[in-house]
């Protein structure tokens, strides 16, 4: 009898070859896109390769990099929040209005932050998901409500004068070592929002609402309830930089994060997350964060001039969206 | 791959354009964001003033968007690049502080010029002017042109505006001791309005038939007082003076309504910038009461604050008006939007 069972006929859960998926996907492209602007960088700038520089070079990025790890989920489901600078406005402004009525102490300074933008977060997915109006509109209004509430109450003033040990969020490194505070919160988020939308049920529905909120409701997912979350998600990450980006710059004024949206929707999308929902990873956005620091803080440090950085960060999102799009057409033409 | 021909260019004129420095001292003027003719004036200015001291590299750097968030990143990467000291016309007089004290912890001498930080966040703070500069200034402006005296008007913004409140009562007092020929009749309040500025003007001219020059220390009143004398036929016989910005008043020089008015002269601004931060490199204390030396400009003294007003205003007239007109142009269109009248660039940034 020959053994059947022991020689294995392998049978493929999937058509293409895993290996050659990865090596082909949208993360190893980005990885080396970002390899490749690292080692360009340490041949353009003898003061690239320096602990302090490296560091530094993180705060170009986290701030922004813990929203998009939230807006990532909503723009897979084919949601999108225009409002998250904004929040970070009003939760900055109620920071430091908390902190000069009340006097509050740095843990209270800091639910003031992270609660405010959780609230505006649901303020957010109320509009959308009972109401049922469409997200682009209701974050446009609430983009200019939100920053509009921080002009009333701060109007040209500003409010400073934070607590040293406030400070420490925006500021602090952790021990002795040149790893920031602010980098290590990401990296938590990361990991956090990668088992979140990679390894829950959660995660499932959130690409099932992407992909046909339709077949996904039918399916018994609760679509809008899903939804709700995911903007008080992005709300309360948007706090959270709020409180970052509050002890960073010691101050708060209601332009403060003045196009942070943006910046963030370029991190999410060059990550690899579809604009049309359905589709996306978070090791694309972390990675994607990763290269908007560098290639910011890589050009900064030639002192390349700032249109010009906008420039290329522009046309990086331009070709790195086209170059999928173009390989299809030029595989479809083939075949 | 496209991608890779993109990184590859970038790659290659990164290699390019990090030539290494040979320069001593690398003084890096920060501004609040490219593209904007007033500060591209400063920096011509301070490129003047690099070469002037010699073994100095001038880097010109600046956000392209006008934030706080965005010039701190340039700040940044400054730092890494280990300049010898930053002059930064600030953004945000608070938020900016935090990464300055950074520099300064690193060794960076830093500066503030034209809008500032706070006292902690910098060494030195340079403002265009000062208040009793200003004040004998506008006086002047009329007396040059006034050799037997005569009298003359102000025509003022709002009576609460504290700037030119201060500047009115710095002119009154110069004017027995430095002008005594020059009677000054009335000040009135045009509130930066156009409509009521033209009639402070026309009740000025009807009730002192012997004017000889209107003062006007505000951008909107000295182009509305301009206008009347213009419209009234009185150009030869009243002069229009005071703090104007070249750019839209340079039709009232070009037609004789007015023989000269100024302003803060943006290239000195940037020349003394880069002789201050300089100094302090070279190891010079910046404390109160210390005088530093500012090239062509002259001297400054800190004041308490530490902070120092570079020189008179800038005259302006037909022999400049319209190189000038030019670099305020392009500045103002950044600091105001379309369709706001403007008013004077801010004079202290500490404010």
């Amino acid at each position: 009898m020959t053994d059947m069972s022991s020689a294995g006929r392998q049978l493929p859960d999937r058509l293409d070859n895993p290996l050659k998926s990865a090596v082909l996907s949208w993360e190893s492209l980005l990885v080396l896109v970002a390899l490749a602007i690292f080692v360009g960088n340490s041949f353009a700038s003898p003061y690239f390769l320096n602990p302090w520089s490296l560091s530094d070079l993180t705060f170009n990025f986290t701030e922004k990099g813990l929203i998009a790890l939230a807006m990532a989920l909503v723009i897979i489901t084919g949601e999108i929040d225009l409002s998250v600078a904004s929040i970070i406005a009003l939760a900055s402004t109620l920071m430091g209005f908390a902190l000069h009525t009340f006097g509050v102490p740095t843990p209270v300074l800091v639910l003031v932050g992270v609660l405010t933008g959780l609230g505006c977060g649901a303020f957010n997915g109320f509009l959308v998901t009972v109401l049922k109006l469409p997200s682009i509109v209701v974050t446009i209004g609430t983009m200019s409500l939100f920053r509009g509430l921080a002009y009333i109450i701060l109007g040209d003033r500003s409010y400073g004068g934070y607590p040293r040990d406030f400070a420490w969020f925006g500021q602090g490194y952790i021990g002795d070592s040149v790893i920031s505070f602010e980098l290590v919160l990401f990296a938590v988020a990361a990991v956090l929002f990668y088992v979140l939308l990679h390894h829950t049920n959660f995660g499932r529905r959130v690409f099932a609402i992407g992909n046909n909120a339709t077949a996904a409701q039918f399916s018994g997912v609760r679509v809008d309830r899903i939804k709700f979350v995911l903007f008080c998600l992005t709300g309360l990450m948007s706090g959270l930089a709020a409180v970052l980006l509050t002890a960073r710059l010691g101050s708060t004024r209601p332009s403060i994060a003045q196009g942070f949206e943006l910046d963030v929707i370029t991190m999410v999308v060059l990550g690899g997350v579809s604009i049309l929902g359905g589709a996306g990873s978070i090791i694309g956005v972390v990675i994607a964060a990763l290269i908007i620091g560098l290639v910011t803080f890589g050009l900064g440090l030639l002192n390349v001039p700032g249109i010009v950085m906008s420039i290329f960060t522009g046309s990086l999102l331009i070709v790195v969206i086209a170059l999928p799009i173009l390989y299809k057409m030029w595989k479809e033409r083939r075949a | 791959m496209k991608l890779w021909t993109l990184l590859a260019a970038t790659a290659t004129a990164a290699v390019l354009m990090a030539a290494p420095a040979a320069a001593q001292t690398r003084i890096a003027l920060v501004v609040k964001s490219l593209g904007n003719g007033f500060f591209d004036a400063a920096a011509k200015g301070a490129q003047e003033a690099a070469a002037e001291l010699g073994d100095v590299e001038l880097i010109y750097t600046g956000p392209t968007a006008a934030t706080a968030e965005a010039q701190i990143e340039v700040v940044n990467s400054l730092i890494a690049q280990q300049v010898d000291a930053i002059a930064i016309s600030a953004n945000d007089p608070d938020a900016l502080v935090p990464v300055l004290q950074r520099a300064q912890q690193r060794g960076i001498k830093v500066i503030s010029w034209d809008s500032g930080v706070a006292p902690e966040g910098r060494q030195i703070h340079l403002n265009p002017s000062d208040v009793g500069l200003i004040g004998e200034t506008i006086v002047k402006l009329a007396a040059d042109y006034l050799p037997e005296g005569g009298d003359v008007a102000i025509l003022s913004a709002a009576s609460t505006a504290t700037n030119q409140n201060a500047w009115i009562e710095a002119a009154k007092a110069a004017i027995p001791e430095k002008f005594p020929n020059i009677n000054l009749v009335s000040v009135v309040y045009g509130d930066d309005d156009s409509v009521k500025s033209t009639e402070e003007a026309r009740g000025l001219i009807a009730a002192y038939p012997d004017l000889k020059a209107i003062i006007a220390p505000t951008t909107v009143g000295v182009v509305a007082a301009a206008q009347v004398v213009t419209d009234q036929g009185l150009i030869g016989k009243i002069n229009v003076t005071g703090l104007a910005l070249p750019s839209e008043f340079k039709q009232f020089i070009d037609n004789g309504a007015s023989q000269a008015v100024a302003l803060w002269n943006p290239i000195d601004l940037g020349y003394s910038a880069v002789f201050l931060a300089n100094a302090l490199v070279e190891g010079q204390e910046a404390a109160p009461g210390a005088t530093f030396s500012i090239g062509k400009v002259g001297e400054v003294t800190l004041d308490e604050n530490n902070s120092a007003a570079m020189a008179a205003p800038f005259q302006f007239d037909a022999s400049n008006i319209e190189e000038f007109s030019k670099i305020y142009g392009s500045f103002l269109a950044r600091r105001h939007g379309a369709g706001t009248p403007p008013s004077l660039p801010p004079l202290k940034g500490e404010g």
